[in-house]
């Protein structure tokens, strides 16, 4: 009888992410006759571009159920390594290499400290976040460095008319989306997610899953350093902060569940990110009071992880072990 | 080669059977779960297990999946000596597993499911699913067990008989020969187990060698070719179904001495029971009316007396456990209701707990202790209110020593054990007396105990049953839930049997009868 009504509700907590998308386009667009434009449109896509790639890094991440705060803190050191080589004259690509490489290293020591010190993944990366952080303002002295204008010049290259850090990021997406639906990999993935207990009773190499998760996680958040460096054209002692919890909101947003087991990059994490952006540009627009953007932000999050809880509440009531068989039911 | 069925290597019969348990001993904590279990599962046959809840059957199960590795004697796979160590070294023996609880990924689809660790890729070494193959290879499995669904369908959407024949499926898919299945119709239909035995029936007609184990013993005398009956870890029966009856089948299974020591147990107060109902409220210190919750309990109606120590039975699932949360207020109930000594029980188990209810849950290590505190503190737990009680809501220490060691003198906890000392320290018997210890401080009128002596020693279960008696003979309402039949005669007034979440048998002290409650347990239609 509950059955019945839960799987409606279901579908209408999916729905709502893309519900709350239409309703920031007509308020913002009610508001600001700029905020509907084709090229005000390019401009959000743009800014979305990192924190979108970040956010699919993180999905891989929460669809095991496990959750990345280093991801923020790894930008930094990424683009603090990667603005002194530059400074120094190093090649633009050396540069690029080295910010993937700290992230892969990122990701590796995350790896290490869930699979094989197991410890819970919110502690392990709260812990290499600040260490992150730390090595950060080490490296750059806590002085803001301003970057060749090779990196700005990346970000505003264009092949085929698309912006460049768009390109880079539509192409991120398409291999997330293109591993986690067509792959071995992917599938296991998900299903170590939903029961991680009859993953290892199945015969997934589940310490192999957690390490690759933390891995891409690790170079997607390299990658998303970059992309932001491309239009900051500059690294701050904040560079990076607080990145994080935009890649948790816009994969949250996009349905990506934090109990593991459930989301997508595509649309999921993409729409979130650019949801997330859209609301942030409409603000500007519409030239709110700052102090307003992060209880704007705060309701936001909170919003998708009660839709997330409520939704995961649903899921259990509709598989909870039944004792009698009732006549009707199912 | 000399194929002639009675070569010298195969003495005993002209086909040794696929899988052979030999002389099987394990132990838990010096206890023995397992004593020389002998049977074997021939090609082309349906084998059913039977005991009671604890004769050695899980057990049995898990040294076949590799789960557990036996103390003594010999597992044979294909007349080849068979070391699982892993759930792996199963599948790679074509043995493969169809449990209660399922073990599907519930986010993925039906052929996601059969494939997860064998998916067919486009080319090898290329990381790329090739669907199609996937959709055709699981259609192929799913038209075997007869399941008319897309194979892109997600399992969630399945109900639970639909899962069962999935299991079975990945178990054709991974070319299993032996396939084990564990109390499969539990939370089926009768029509989806009629589905489910003639597919049993088919794979058996195919050549494959079937283990079934269930409480359902009109199922397994109808399904199964042989059986084999457990009791206490040693086999006490076993041969063709038809030279059993569901009679013989049940008295072979509890058919033991009592072995276990109980208290004397004087005349009860007054008694719930039927007869006492006629009076108006009957001395009853918690009436249950016709209470019901989709899917868990349907129509429950009880009367606990004050002194009365009542008894719960039933298998695994009947819902035992569910009715004392739903009574603890842990879980929702649609209709009925529930009064504590005549007046509507309802809120919160805090609230509960103010009014006088308590209860001992079935894990006392999750749910019935904080494992790193100490005893006091475990023990003080409760009754921490009523030693606060200045304005400012202050503890009164002083207070909570005194009762701390009144209640420790009370539950006989072991003299070496210190207050301060952590509670995981203690052993089995020791903690459970600090879980009753910390209840009966707040002197409830209802105690409701969920399989309070599982995984104790004998001496501690007497001292347990004592204090259940003495808190009964102070006027208290004791409700004991446990799988032990034996136990529940031993301690009880009045026993009531559950099955599917319905109550269908009660039975008075003086009219205890062993195969009596088990066949009520078992099915309704007997009580």
């Amino acid at each position: 009888m509950r059955a019945s009504n839960s799987r409606p509700l279901l579908r209408l907590l999916d729905f709502a992410p893309v519900a709350l998308f239409v309703a920031v386009l007509l308020v913002f667009g009610a508001m600001s006759d700029k905020f509907l434009t084709a090229d005000n449109f390019t401009q959000i896509l743009v800014q979305s571009s990192s924190t979108a790639v970040v956010a699919v890094g993180m999905t891989f991440v929460l669809l095991t159920a496990g959750v990345d705060l280093s991801v923020g803190a790894i930008m930094f050191v990424g683009a603090g390594i990667a603005g002194k080589m530059a400074l120094a004259g190093q090649p633009l690509s050396l540069c690029v290499l080295t910010m993937l490489g700290v992230g892969l290293l990122g990701g590796a020591v995350n790896a290490v400290l869930v699979t094989r010190f197991k410890l819970v993944a919110f502690i392990a990366t709260l812990a290499t976040l600040y260490i992150g952080r730390g090595m950060g303002r080490w490296i750059t002295q806590t002085r803001a460095m301003n970057l060749p204008d090779s990196f700005l010049a990346l970000g505003s290259a264009k092949g085929l008319g698309v912006p460049l850090p768009l390109l880079i990021a539509g192409a991120v997406v398409l291999i997330a989306q293109w591993v986690l639906s067509m792959t071995p990999f992917g599938r296991q993935l998900y299903a170590l997610g939903n029961n991680p207990d009859a993953a290892r009773k199945a015969g997934l190499p589940t310490t192999r899953l957690l390490t690759a998760v933390y891995l891409v996680c690790g170079v997607c958040a390299g990658l998303g350093g970059l992309l932001a460096l491309s239009q900051l054209g500059s690294v701050s002692p904040k560079f990076g902060e607080l990145y994080e919890f935009d890649a948790i909101t816009a994969a949250v947003l996009g349905g990506t569940s934090l109990f593991g087991g459930r989301g997508r990059v595509f649309p999921g994490t993409v729409l979130g990110a650019v949801l997330l952006k859209s609301i942030f540009n409409g603000l500007v627009m519409v030239q709110a009071d700052p102090y307003l953007y992060p209880l704007i932000t705060s309701s936001i999050i909170f919003g998708a992880v009660l839709i997330d809880s409520l939704r995961s509440h649903l899921m259990v009531r509709l598989g909870r072990r039944k004792i009698r068989v009732e006549a009707g039911a199912n | 080669m000399d194929f002639t069925p009675n070569n010298a290597e195969r003495p005993k019969t002209n086909q040794e059977p696929v899988v052979v348990f030999e002389r099987i001993e394990k132990s838990f904590f010096g206890v023995k779960v397992l004593q020389g279990v002998s049977f074997g599962v021939g090609v082309g046959r349906i084998v059913g297990l039977v005991g009671e809840n604890g004769a050695g059957k899980s057990t049995l199960m898990n040294l076949l999946g590799g789960n557990l590795q036996p103390d003594a004697g010999e597992l044979r796979v294909n007349g080849h000596r068979y070391t699982p160590r892993n759930p792996k070294d199963a599948r790679a023996a074509g043995i493969a597993f169809v449990h209660q609880e399922l073990n599907l990924f519930s986010n993925l689809s039906i052929a996601e499911n059969l494939f997860l660790t064998d998916f067919p890729l486009l080319g090898i070494g290329v990381p790329w699913i090739d669907r199609r193959a996937l959709r055709s290879r699981a259609a192929e499995l799913l038209r075997q067990v007869g399941l008319d669904h897309s194979p892109d369908t997600l399992v969630e959407r399945l109900p639970a008989g639909e899962r069962q024949l999935v299991e079975i499926a990945k178990a054709l898919g991974a070319e299993a020969r032996v396939i084990l299945l564990d109390e499969p119709t539990t939370s089926l239909s009768s029509r989806e187990c009629e589905r489910l035995f003639a597919l049993v029936t088919q794979l058996r007609d195919r050549g494959m060698a079937l283990l079934y184990i269930s409480h359902a013993l009109g199922d397994v005398l109808r399904l199964c070719d042989d059986l084999v009956v457990l009791r206490d870890g040693e086999r006490v029966g076993s041969g063709a179904t038809k030279d059993f009856t569901h009679d013989r089948l049940v008295s072979m299974m509890v058919g033991r001495q009592l072995n276990q020591i109980y208290p004397e147990r004087r005349a009860p107060i007054q008694t719930g029971s039927s007869e006492s109902m006629a009076s108006p409220d009957g001395g009853a210190v918690l009436q249950v009316d016709r209470i019901s919750q989709p899917g868990i309990v349907r129509d429950l109606s009880f009367k606990l007396g004050a002194g009365e120590v009542l008894g719960i039975s039933g298998l695994m699932g009947a819902g035992r456990s569910e009715l004392a949360r739903i009574l603890f207020g842990l879980d929702p109930f649609a209709s009925g209701e529930v009064r504590l000594s005549g007046e509507l029980l309802t809120g919160s188990p805090r609230e509960r707990i103010r009014r006088g209810l308590a209860f001992l849950t079935e894990d006392r290590r999750q749910e019935g202790l904080c494992m790193e505190a100490s005893i006091a503190d475990n023990l003080a737990l409760v009754g921490l209110p009523a030693n606060s009680r200045t304005p400012a809501r202050f503890l009164d220490f002083t207070g909570i020593q005194s009762a701390v060691t009144r209640m420790r003198e009370a539950v006989k906890l072991s003299a070496k054990a210190t207050d301060g000392q952590a509670v995981r320290t203690l052993s089995g018997g020791n903690q459970q007396k600090v879980v009753l210890g910390k209840w009966l401080l707040m002197e409830p009128k209802v105690l409701l105990l969920d399989e309070p002596t599982r995984g104790i020693d004998v001496g501690a279960k007497f001292e347990i049953y004592q204090l259940i008696h003495q808190l009964a003979d102070r006027g208290a309402g004791v409700l004991v839930i446990s799988s032990e039949i034996e136990e529940l005669m031993g301690i009880c007034d009045r026993i009531l049997v559950m099955r599917g979440g319905e109550i269908t048998g009660e039975f008075r002290r003086d009219d205890f009868d062993r195969e009596r409650i088990l066949a009520a347990a078992l099915h309704s239609s007997k009580a």
